[in-house]
């Protein structure tokens, strides 16, 4: 029907219409496969820009969530930073106290002390992974005692408890628990002070503050979600049309999440990397002010509390990871997003 | 390709605004889907697109249940029909070429493979020296014949076309009727809704009236 229709109306309209006017036209699309002369075909290419973003980079997200990300980012930078700090403070801490015990002697009734020591001095370098053992003389006793005792004391006239020193060189060696035992049983009035309550002390502060700082950076991570979803679900508002036009032509939901999750990541990279960058420029500043003011009293404290505050390369790493954290989490919200979107609006 | 058994169409709690539509769309046929304003045309389109659910009877496009169909195959069945909407939904960001090649890049196609049939296709519809622009730079007819080669690029078996005259000129409506009558003469089953008197006659075409939210039938 349409074909002898067409015939009639043929000669009113061939001058309007190319297709019919051009038989060979259609047995190429008949063929389905066109070979274009190459000269054509590459001054159309020259003309063509490279595929434009389907979903508009503009119409996704604006500086305000990118700079919400950089922010965010920030924080949980500084959160690793700061973590890394204390880490590092609380380990060096631990290894100083573990590799230092003290054999503490009480003055006994009818035993010599000095042979005690010897005893105690003799006994301990017997065990494996010490360094070395040394009784402190009795001038650095008369000076541990002078602050309260004052000057010019005599030690053979009081019970003062007598001090062994001994340098771990390897803690993993050392069998502490043995040498407690050999202490007590072999020196009379001896005692073996190794810090293990300090230590579990400092190793349960810098617990918490890791537990404290991976919540905080949680939180952060967690506020950033809320902000990405809030923003994917403004982008699939503001960009309706062309979701529309991408369902009319076949698109699959996972394409056209994948379009708008493209947006999220780079904007993610964006944020993230400024935010990484705004911390670890905050880490060398810091490092530097704490150096220079060392001797400061003020800096004394802090010194005497972390060493030197500066982030260790793990710290760095843990930024990175920060960093790389953002982008995909940015990525993967929003791809997440747009599905749920996609679910309800079919 | 495509049937309707007793199919019926309500929105919300509304009265049905389609009642009883039976009728199928055969392979490589041409027709007209006509009445008055309000009367459905779109709605059957969209339902015959599969954008939208019956809430009643049976649709078959390509011998598959439309009511058993999982959501995820819907995508591919869509790919065989091309679809031209009176407000021709192009995108205005991208250019004209970029529009009509929208459908392939959605199946993952490299732009290599497709360049060369998307520029043929643009200048088969007389866009050749168009292809560079964006929407808004084009007239309402190129926007027409742009709408027309997206939906044309994949080489779908069926074409549904919305009013595809009802923003054009008569000499460019009867330019774009030469086009699905060429394309139907390619093996495509063509279904123009309009209600476009002057264009109805020009083609001795099947025609499905709507009216009153019935369908009848002239072959």
């Amino acid at each position: 029907m349409a074909q002898s229709e067409e015939n009639n109306n043929k000669q009113a309209s061939s001058a309007d219409v190319k297709p019919p006017r051009r038989p060979e036209r259609t047995k190429r699309l008949k063929r389905k496969s066109a070979p274009k002369p190459k000269s054509r075909e590459q001054s159309d290419d020259a003309k063509l820009r490279p595929a434009a973003a389907i979903v508009p980079p503009q119409s996704v997200a604006g500086r305000a969530l990118t700079l919400v990300v950089a922010i965010m980012s920030f924080l949980a930078c500084l959160t690793v930073g700061g973590v890394s700090v204390v880490w590092d403070a609380a380990d060096a801490w631990q290894n100083d106290l573990v590799r230092e015990i003290t054999i503490q002697i009480r003055p006994t009734e009818g035993v010599e002390m000095l042979r005690e020591i010897d005893k105690a001095v003799a006994l301990a370098q017997e065990f494996s992974g010490i360094e070395s053992v040394r009784a402190l003389s009795d001038a650095e006793t008369k000076a541990l005692l002078e602050p309260w005792l004052g000057e010019g004391l005599q030690l053979d006239g009081l019970p003062v408890p007598r001090l062994i020193q001994i340098t771990v060189n390897d803690p993993t060696l050392l069998n502490l628990s043995q040498l407690k035992s050999m202490v007590s049983q072999k020196i009379v009035g001896a005692s073996v002070d190794d810090h293990s309550v300090w230590t579990s002390r400092l190793a349960a502060m810098a617990g918490a503050v890791v537990v404290g700082g991976f919540a905080i950076m949680v939180l952060v991570l967690s506020s950033m979600v809320l902000s990405v979803v809030f923003a994917t679900q403004s982008a699939m508002a503001g960009n309706k049309d062309v979701v529309s036009v991408l369902h009319l032509v076949g698109a699959e939901d996972s394409f056209i999440a994948r379009e708008f999750q493209r947006h999220f990541l780079v904007l993610g990279l964006k944020g993230g990397v400024s935010g990484g960058v705004a911390a670890i420029l905050c880490f060398i500043l810091l490092d530097m002010l704490t150096r220079q003011g060392s001797g400061q009293a003020g800096s004394d404290q802090l010194s005497a509390l972390f060493g030197t505050v500066s982030v260790s390369l793990p710290g760095y790493f843990g930024v990175f990871g920060v960093i790389f954290l953002v982008a995909i989490l940015t990525a993967i919200t929003s791809g997440l997003a747009v599905k749920a979107h996609l679910a309800k609006v079919d | 390709m495509i049937r309707f058994e007793n199919v019926g169409l309500r929105y919300g709690m509304g009265s049905e605004i389609l009642q009883d539509l039976t009728f199928e769309i055969e392979p490589q046929s041409f027709q007209f889907l006509t009445g008055p304003s309000g009367a459905g045309k779109t709605s059957l389109i969209r339902l015959l697109f599969m954008s939208l659910r019956p809430t009643r009877g049976l649709i078959k496009v390509f011998d598959r249940d439309l009511s058993v169909i999982d959501k995820q195959e819907l995508p591919k069945l869509r790919r065989k029909i091309g679809v031209v909407f009176q407000d021709f939904r192009l995108l205005d960001h991208l250019t004209t070429y970029e529009n009509v090649a929208l459908p392939l890049r959605v199946i993952g196609k490299d732009e290599s493979e497709y360049r060369s049939d998307v520029v043929d296709l643009l200048k088969w519809v007389g866009l050749g020296e168009r292809m560079h622009v964006l929407p808004p730079v084009l007239s309402g007819g190129e926007k027409q014949r742009a709408a027309i080669a997206r939906a044309l690029i994949t080489r779908p078996e069926v074409l549904l076309a919305d009013e595809p005259t009802g923003n054009v000129d008569p000499p460019l409506a009867r330019r774009l009727l030469r086009l699905f009558i060429e394309l139907n003469k390619l093996g495509t089953s063509v279904v123009i809704a309009t209600h476009d008197i002057a264009l109805l006659e020009q083609v001795d075409a099947r025609r499905m009236v709507l009216a009153d939210g019935r369908l009848s039938i002239f072959d």
